[in-house]
């Protein structure tokens, strides 16, 4: 019935989901390159497999970094894609825009590039899909005069992303976009220039419930938190509990230190706080009638990746709590001493939590200038193959 | 030649005036309906955000529409979530019922607050990737199509965060989501021992190995791959074209299940292997989209409120779970990589 050229796609334009194909299709309407790429997808659907070639190295002028170099491996049969390089362009923190922003971007982009985005890519930029090595200098010129800078690629210092933060949360114990804006400011050259044996993210949460997936994806997580403890405003509890909210349920039982106990007589919760590790549930609960702590600032941890090569791991706790608050300087110190000893003592293509199991989390302490915190473990060690430096023992015979 | 080098636009240009008024002084929020959040100020100003779910993959064609919406009800300001979702953001309350209308008539799918399945984060898969081993945004589409109710509701015990990942590079959090869609090879890779010599830095890709399979062969000036000790990771690909190891016939999909990021009542954890296979069948992926699906009735029809699916497994075991499931347990289930003595059981408490 139909003689349509892409009747696999096509099925993806049905069902209620959003649905790329018909994204893709918008922009092939106007962009031959898109239209091959709709094509090669059609192709790749049909066969099974993937159809593009290893990046080669592009990019524009003054930057090693933000431009991810993509081929096409059947551009004899899709010419329009045989380059089809992404760039990536640093996103608002908090991915705020203003529409009038957004339409200059469009613009340019619909002048130099497929027509294509990805709002937002993993990491957290804007990413612009397919255009030209050609077109990649004038592309990011205009961005630039418009005040779009790219984001990162490679070993270096990839874009730190973050939580929207004090922005909409009531949550958040730092200021999670305005630090992601300055740490990314202050660390320029580390993202457009990448030197390190590997790629370091740094992501930003304003509290433990990590929206931004800081922990398990960040090698340098920043989770706001709070050093006092948490304010309970008792007629509240009494109110959500009167409303027939269950808080022995979803509160009292699920507290991790069952640091919480309601006493129904007393229509009160009684609080624990020398035993409350700051996990949010009750205030995520309640949040009318719990409240962070006021004395805020925040955990470092430190090795979240995904698996290859060694493991996945999710981050470890390196600083228990620390202030963070413009201009930020105690942080950006830890952070130059981290990326100092990572691109010292890294091998290429390793991450810092490979290269702290690898080297121990004691020698990396000293490495970095920290001393060990009973926080930093789950439990202390269980075998006796203990490190004695010789300044440690007494020199005698 | 440009300027370089001067950052992110500056945020405090991007916010709306009742974000720019109230930040950091917010006092609570509610979700008066799916999708839509309510957050009030200690100035008691209210701010609407209205969530819609969004391809990620999107074109400017549909940037300058969500432009056009949010002139018409947002004062031209726009956000997007770290799960791609597109926010609206309110701050007149005569304009949300209808921007909500406005937004229905669009066919858009409002949801993804509380307890929903949210938008997936997923990667580039066959559309932009050089190393994957499935599409990403087909299969988002295609179990999406099928789960969008639990999108557009709250019906959830708890969060369920899906993500899908087209190779086991996971790009994203995905190793750490209520359940994790992983693109998986299965055959060694094939290779091209003259490319090998020209193109490839030899001790980088013997160093690429997660497993010590790849030992150097000096006579060809390229290595070889020792059947028993590879596990198909691919890392030596991306480190070297000349070892393909994408395969259309034995490709395909691993599922993971019981991740989270939250440190809210538990700390963090993976997600684990619930099955270790399923085919590549675009466009529609009917076996995943099926498994995806079965693995959210159960643990709907099983977990307490408020436990996410890996806590709901925790508090149910393992053992339970799989016979809950119908899954098979197999030897691809027990961890034989670095860490494995840590993931077996080392107590007689177990369920029979």
């Amino acid at each position: 019935m139909t003689d349509s050229k892409t009747p696999r796609l096509d099925e993806l334009e049905k069902g209620a989901w959003p649905s790329f194909v018909t994204e893709i299709k918008k922009a092939a309407a106007k962009k031959a390159n898109s239209q091959d790429l709709l094509d090669q997808l059609e192709l790749s659907y049909k066969d099974k497999i993937g159809y593009w070639k290893h990046g080669g190295i592009v990019g524009v002028k003054g930057y090693g970094g933000g431009v991810i170099g993509r081929y096409s491996a059947k551009a004899d049969q899709f010419p329009n894609v045989k380059e089809f390089h992404t760039l990536r362009v640093n996103m608002v923190p908090g991915f705020f825009y203003t529409t009038e922003a957004l339409r200059g971007l469009c613009e340019t982009w619909d002048k130099f590039g497929s027509g294509l985005t990805n709002m937002h890519g993993s990491t957290g930029d804007l990413v612009l899909l397919g255009t030209t090595t050609e077109n990649l200098q004038p592309c990011f010129d205009e961005l630039a005069e418009k005040g779009w800078d790219l984001g990162g690629s490679g070993g270096g210092l990839r874009t730190p992303s973050g939580c929207v933060g004090m922005a909409r949360c009531e949550f958040a114990c730092i200021d999670s976009m305005d630090f992601i804006q300055e740490v990314t400011r202050h660390f320029q050259d580390a993202i457009h220039r990448p030197a390190w044996p590997y790629k370091f993210k740094i992501k930003c949460s304003g509290c433990a419930n990590d929206c931004a997936a800081a922990t398990a994806r960040s090698d340098f997580a920043v989770i706001g938190t709070w050093c006092d403890t948490l304010k309970i405003d008792q007629n509240a509890v009494r109110e959500y509990v009167k409303g027939g909210f269950n808080i022995d349920a979803l509160v009292v039982g699920k507290c991790p230190t069952k640091a919480l106990e309601y006493d129904s007589a007393k229509q009160e919760l009684k609080f624990d706080a020398e035993n409350c590790v700051r996990c949010m549930n009750c205030i995520d609960m309640m949040p009318k009638a719990i409240k962070t702590g006021k004395d805020r600032g925040a955990a470092i941890l430190i090795g979240g990746k995904a698996p290859v090569v060694k493991s996945a791991f999710i981050g470890w706790v390196l600083v228990p709590f620390m202030k963070v608050d413009a201009p930020y300087a105690e942080i950006f110190d830890l952070i130059t001493r981290i990326t100092e000893y990572f691109d010292e003592h890294a091998k290429s293509r390793e991450r810092i939590g490979e290269l702290i199991y690898r080297v121990g989390m004691g020698n990396f302490l000293k490495g970095v200038g920290l001393t060990p915190q009973p926080q930093m473990v789950s439990a202390p060690r269980a075998n006796p193959y203990i490190f004695w430096q010789d300044e440690e023992v007494v020199k005698h015979g | 030649m440009a300027k370089t080098d001067f950052g992110p636009p500056d945020y405090r240009t991007m916010i709306p005036p009742v974000i720019a008024k109230n930040y950091g002084k917010w006092s609570y929020h509610e979700i008066p309906q799916p999708g839509v959040l309510k957050h009030v100020g200690e100035s008691g100003d209210i701010l609407y955000s209205v969530r819609i779910a969004s391809a990620r993959l999107i074109s400017t064609d549909w940037i300058k529409e969500l432009c056009d919406i949010a002139d018409k009800y947002c004062g031209g300001y726009i956000r997007f979530t770290t799960r791609h979702n597109v926010e609206f953001l309110v701050s007149d309350e005569n304009q949300l019922q209808p921007l909500l209308d406005d937004l229905k008539a669009r066919g858009y799918l409002v949801g993804g607050t509380g307890n929903a399945i949210s938008n997936v984060v997923h990667t580039q898969g066959w559309i932009h990737c050089h190393t994957p081993a499935t599409d990403a945004s087909g299969l988002v589409k295609a179990m999406m199509d099928e789960l969008h109710g639990y999108f557009t509701t709250m019906k959830m015990p708890a969060r369920v965060r899906l993500a899908v990942a087209c190779c086991v590079n996971m790009c994203g959090a995905c190793h750490c989501s209520d359940i994790a869609i992983v693109g998986i090879h299965r055959t060694i890779p094939r290779i091209n021992h003259e490319g090998v010599a020209k193109a490839c830095e030899v001790p980088s890709v013997i160093a690429a190995c997660p497993t010590g399979a790849i030992r150097p062969n000096p006579k060809l000036k390229s290595v070889e791959v020792n059947k028993e000790k590879c596990m198909f990771c691919g890392n030596c690909y991306t480190m070297c074209p000349s070892m393909e190891i994408a395969d259309p016939v034995n490709d395909g999909v691993s599922i993971w299940v019981g991740g989270k990021v939250s440190n809210a009542r538990t700390a963090p954890k993976f997600s684990r292997l619930a099955i270790p296979f399923l085919p590549n069948n675009p466009p529609r992926w009917p076996e995943v989209t099926d498994a995806v699906k079965h693995l959210v009735e159960v643990y709907a029809a099983n977990a307490r409120a408020g436990e996410r699916m890996g806590e709901w497994i925790d508090r149910v075991g393992w053992e339970r779970f799989f016979k809950l499931t119908g899954i098979p347990f197999t030897e691809k289930h027990i961890d034989d990589f670095t860490f494995s003595p840590t993931t077996f059981r080392s107590t007689s408490q177990f369920r029979l």
